[in-house]
Formats: structure tokens, sequence, C-alpha cells
């Protein structure tokens, strides 16, 4: 493993892992959880991290391994900085949902489900994100935007793309 | 404030959700939460409450609308193990958007419910499962019940009585099937949400096989209500066998989609337009889908039905959780339908060959009917894998899944068929 850094949780995240085991029954209860955790912290869950959480829960690999695929916000593979989650379910299919698919992947250039070159953007579609009444619904980095339309993800684009200019500058 | 009158009651649940820094302790309780508490813990035991909630006629607001106090009766007392309560706050159903505004803008009154409930039942630990995209509403929640543990409202000796409880939000993460109860309790475990085979139902054994009462966000919301004000008080809102207010989530061809609490028996044709400002497009609905994406569609000749569990059923439907999803005239009903099937397919958790099997069928089938590339025979595969789904499954996912195949194919047989005909012309 050597030139391989190896993964492991801070201090303070192990002692925040340790009270949230304490409110379970079981320590296997707290696996959704620390790996919600793992994932804040490393961006992604690759193998390394997912044995670092099997370690961590003294569970086997298999059980986490079968837990990460199951689940759709669990990922194992890197996402850009900004991670725009449209949701194309039936509220917001009837709302335009389709079409600002079309229109975000156009704009930047990629397919659903890819990362623009310089590793900014990640379109992807979702399931109902329980708020059709702000139909359509994009998450970009787990927080929800509402009635969102062209122009409004236009906007959205350019700010971070400006921003990000600003920061080479 | 919600009125002593039950003639009078303009809310139940969204009764403090539009005032001004709700989600705080303070605000909330100079607005009523927590004020009833106190003499529940006091002067109630389980029995009367349980009473009392038989009584309401409260019907649980998840989907099934199974009678909330008969299920916490099922709950077999001094069986030496802990009982657990399970907040069902996954919210996954398409087209339900309801329980979010309740933990988002009044967690308290969610926690006073809870608090009411695991009295009844004599819990000690009890558990929110929010679905994993609900990160703002979960932190909501966290700070709510921090609060909540410092003013002595949860924890140990509770308010100074023998009554211990503790509280802890539980993220999912991204997985519909864990709205069923039993997959939301192989969640909690830490395991792929996988519905377990029933009984034992989980009020028996549930939780790490203990006795587990799994409620919805909505329904425990209505507990410190029933209580304050009796259940005779709630079973006089509504219409018989549908008591209370019910908080109906509309979206779709709408003009003001959005959340309304209104009382149950209200009709489907008052609430979209007097208080969803009215169709999109033209007068008459095209189709109606009245209780989540699971639910049997209804059509225009049933837009005068009474928003009840009974009328829904009577008109070939489910109210389900009240998620109304509305298309005027100008929706694709094929194209609708066939991203339902890709909905059912995604979320199928794969443990039943019916499901597994059956909803990529469907998918795949309803791919190629869209695309204009069907055949007549396709019609009869679609009828036959939905119907031969329906019921042959652990739970009801598989049902789901053939609802909007058979609505499409017993409501629009003609607007298939011309799909077809795009091809051969």
């Amino acid at each position: 493993m050597s030139g391989v850094e190896q993964v492991r949780f801070t201090e303070q995240r192990l002692s925040e892992i340790n009270a949230v085991v304490k409110k379970y029954p079981a320590a296997r209860s707290a696996l959704l959880p620390v790996l919600h955790m793992a994932q804040k912290d490393f961006g992604y869950l690759s193998m390394e991290v997912q044995q670092l959480v099997a370690d961590t829960l003294n569970l086997r690999l298999m059980m986490v391994r079968e837990v990460v695929t199951f689940y759709t916000m669990f990922r194992e593979q890197p996402t850009g900085k900004y991670l725009m989650e449209v949701c194309t379910n039936a509220g917001c299919m009837l709302n335009g949902a389709n079409e600002l698919v079309e229109h975000i992947t156009k704009t930047l250039g990629i397919k659903v489900g890819g990362t623009t070159p310089d590793g900014m953007f990640t379109v992807t579609e979702v399931e109902c994100a329980g708020a059709c009444g702000g139909a359509p619904v994009v998450q970009i980095n787990n927080e929800y935007h509402e009635k969102v339309d062209a122009a409004y993800m236009d906007a959205f684009i350019t700010k971070v793309n400006a921003s990000a200019e600003g920061d080479q500058a | 404030m919600i009125s002593s009158d039950p003639k009078q009651v303009k809310a139940i649940c969204f009764d403090r959700v539009h005032l001004e820094g709700q989600t705080g302790l303070e605000i909330a309780r100079k607005n009523g939460a927590y004020k009833f508490l106190p003499t529940v813990l006091k002067d109630f035991d389980g029995e009367k409450i349980i009473d009392e909630v038989k009584k309401s006629g409260l019907r649980g607001r998840g989907g099934a609308g199974f009678p909330t106090g008969l299920k916490w009766s099922f709950v077999p007392r001094n069986t030496g193990r802990p009982t657990y309560l399970l907040c069902n706050a996954d919210e996954g159903e398409p087209g339900t958007f309801k329980d979010r505004d309740i933990m988002r803008f009044d967690p308290h009154l969610l926690i006073e419910g809870m608090l009411m409930a695991g009295f009844a039942l004599g819990v000690k630990d009890a558990y929110i499962y929010i679905r994993g995209e609900f990160l703002h509403e979960a932190q909501v929640l966290d700070a709510a019940i921090e609060e909540a543990y410092a003013a002595n409202l949860l924890g140990e000796n509770i308010l100074g009585t023998d009554f211990s409880m503790n509280l802890t939000v539980h993220r999912g993460a991204g997985a519909y099937i864990c709205g069923e109860e039993t997959a939301l309790i192989e969640s909690l475990e830490g395991r792929p949400g996988r519905p377990r085979f029933k009984p034992p139902f989980p009020a028996v054994e549930g939780f790490y096989r203990c006795p587990t009462v799994v409620n919805n966000v909505e329904t425990l919301a209505t507990i410190p209500a029933i209580l304050e004000f009796g259940g005779e008080w709630h079973a006089a809102i509504g219409v018989p066998n549908n008591t209370g207010m019910k908080i109906f989530s509309v979206s779709g061809h709408v003009n003001k989609p959005g959340n309304y609490e209104v009382p149950m028996g209200t009709s489907l044709k008052t609430l979209i337009e007097e208080y969803c400002g009215g169709l999109q497009h033209g007068t008459l609905p095209k189709v109606i889908i009245p209780g989540g994406s699971s639910t049997p569609w209804l059509t225009a000749e049933h837009y005068d039905t009474p928003l009840t569990y009974d009328a829904m059923m009577k008109a070939g439907s489910m109210l389900g959780s009240g998620a109304i999803i509305v298309m005027d005239e100008t929706a694709d009903v094929i194209a609708l339908t066939r991203r339902l099937a890709h909905f059912y397919a995604h979320e199928s958790c794969g443990q039943c060959t019916p499901c597994r099997e059956g909803t990529g069928w469907l998918e795949r089938v309803m791919n190629r009917v869209e695309a204009g590339q069907g055949c007549e025979d396709d019609l009869c595969v679609l009828s036959d894998a939905a119907t031969h789904m329906a019921g042959r499954t652990i739970c009801a996912l598989a049902d789901g899944a053939a609802a909007p195949i058979l609505s499409l194919l017993k409501h629009f047989p003609d607007e298939v068929r011309a799909r077809l005909m795009e091809k051969a012309a």
C-alpha cells in the first residue's frame, strides 16, 4: 500500500461516530449515518472508504457493500463540485423537467450522468424529490431549488463559472 | 389557535406553520406547543390515550388509512422487551410532499405528537426515519430536538415525571421502498430496505424483533390536538369513518400547486378549483391520480368525488397519502406512464420475482410504445404483466407499478393505439 495515503476519519469524526452508535440498540444501525458522514468527508465512497466504514463499525465489508449499492444517494464515483439532480418524476415532468434537463445538458455540453471537463458540474436525473408543489425541482449539492426554469439554471451556472474564473485570476 | 368547536376548525397540522420563527422552541411554546403535554403525562395513561385516539376515528395518513388507535392496541404489553416508536418520514411516493412542511415549519408539533404516542405505548427510544434528500428538514428537526432535550421535554424524567424518552433523527439514503414500514425497519437496522414477510406485523415483531409502532408524520402531528380537545371533537370534523382534517399535496397542471389542509369529505373539484386556482388549461381534468402515483387514475367523471378513503375506494381508486397529481387536456398520458414505469423498475428492491422482472418488462414495453415502436401485442403484454404482478409479492410496490399501466389501458386505449399507428403510418 506504499504510495497510497491511507484513508481515516479525524478524531472529531470518530467521537461523533461513537455518539451516533450509542443511539441505537446495535452498531449496525449506525451504518447509514456513518456512510453519510464518510461521503461528506471523502466526497464519494471508494472501496477504501467502504473498508474504513466496515472496520469502524466492526462489520464485514459485504454488509457495507450491499447497503452502498442499494441506496442511490451513496456514490462510488466522484462527481463535479456542483451535483445537479433534476427530478423528472410525475409532478416535475408535467411542469417541464425534461425540457429543463435538455437545456442544462446542452448548455454544459454533457450527457445526463456526465461531468464537465473542468470538474465543476455533474447532472443527473433523480426520482421524486418530495417537493412536487415546487415543480420542477433541482437539488444542487443536496439543497432544494424549486420552480426552476432555464433562466434560473443559466444564472446559477454563469455565477459559478464567474467565481471560478475569479479564483484563478 | 385550533378552535375547540369542530365546526370552526381551519387546520390541525398546519395551525402554526405560517408563524414566523415557529421552528424555535420559545416561539412554538408561546403559540401552544407542549401546552397540553403536562396534563397528558399527569392525568392520562396508555389506555386512556389509545381510547381517545380510537374514538377520534383517526386513520393513518401515510397511505393505508389503517385506524391509528387500533394499530396501537395491537402492541403487546409487558413482554420484557422494549417497545419502539418509529416515525415514517420517508415521503417518497411521487406526488407527496406534505410531511416535509410539517417538519420544516413546525418540528415541535411532531416531537410533541411522538412524546404523547411514546408515553401511551411505553416507549423509551423513538426514531424519525426521514428520507435522505430532506437534509434541511433533518437539520431543523435536530435543532428542535436539541432544544427539547435542554428544556427537559426529551430525555430522562420528562417534566419531572417518571416518563423518559429519547428521540433520534435517522436519514435514509434514497430508496422509495423504505417508506414501506418493514423495509423502513430493515433500513434502520443498517440493511438494504427489503420488506419483510408479514405476519408477524411490526407491532409484535419489528425493530430488532421487538414490538414496534410505525406511524406517518401527519398521523403523529394530529395526536396533540386529539388529546387536548378529545376524540369526539376530532370525530365531529369531516364525515363518519373519514374523520378529521387532511393535508392534500396537489401538483401537476394546477395554477396554485401546494399543500392544503381541508376537512375530509371536501370534493376533489372544490379543492382544485377553490384552493388550487383551477387547471392550467381547459375546465375539466384529463386524469386525476388521487393518492400518489401508485393509486388508480380517475377521470373527469369522478371530479365531484369527496376526498375520503371510502368514496375514493368506491370510485375505483384510493385516497392514499393525499397526493393529488392533476393532468389537464395537454398531458401526454403515455409519456407519464412510461416515466412511472421507469420509476417502479428503478425502485423495485428485487427480492420478489414478479416485481423485479415485471417492473422491468413494463418499462421496456412502455419505452417502445412511447417511441411509436410498439405493436398491438404489446398491449396484451402490458396488461398480462401488470395483472400478474399485483398481489403476488411481499409488499405493495408491484401493485403500485401495475396501477398506472392498467389505468392507461383502461381509460386511454385509443390514445395508445393511435401511438402504435404512428409507426405504421
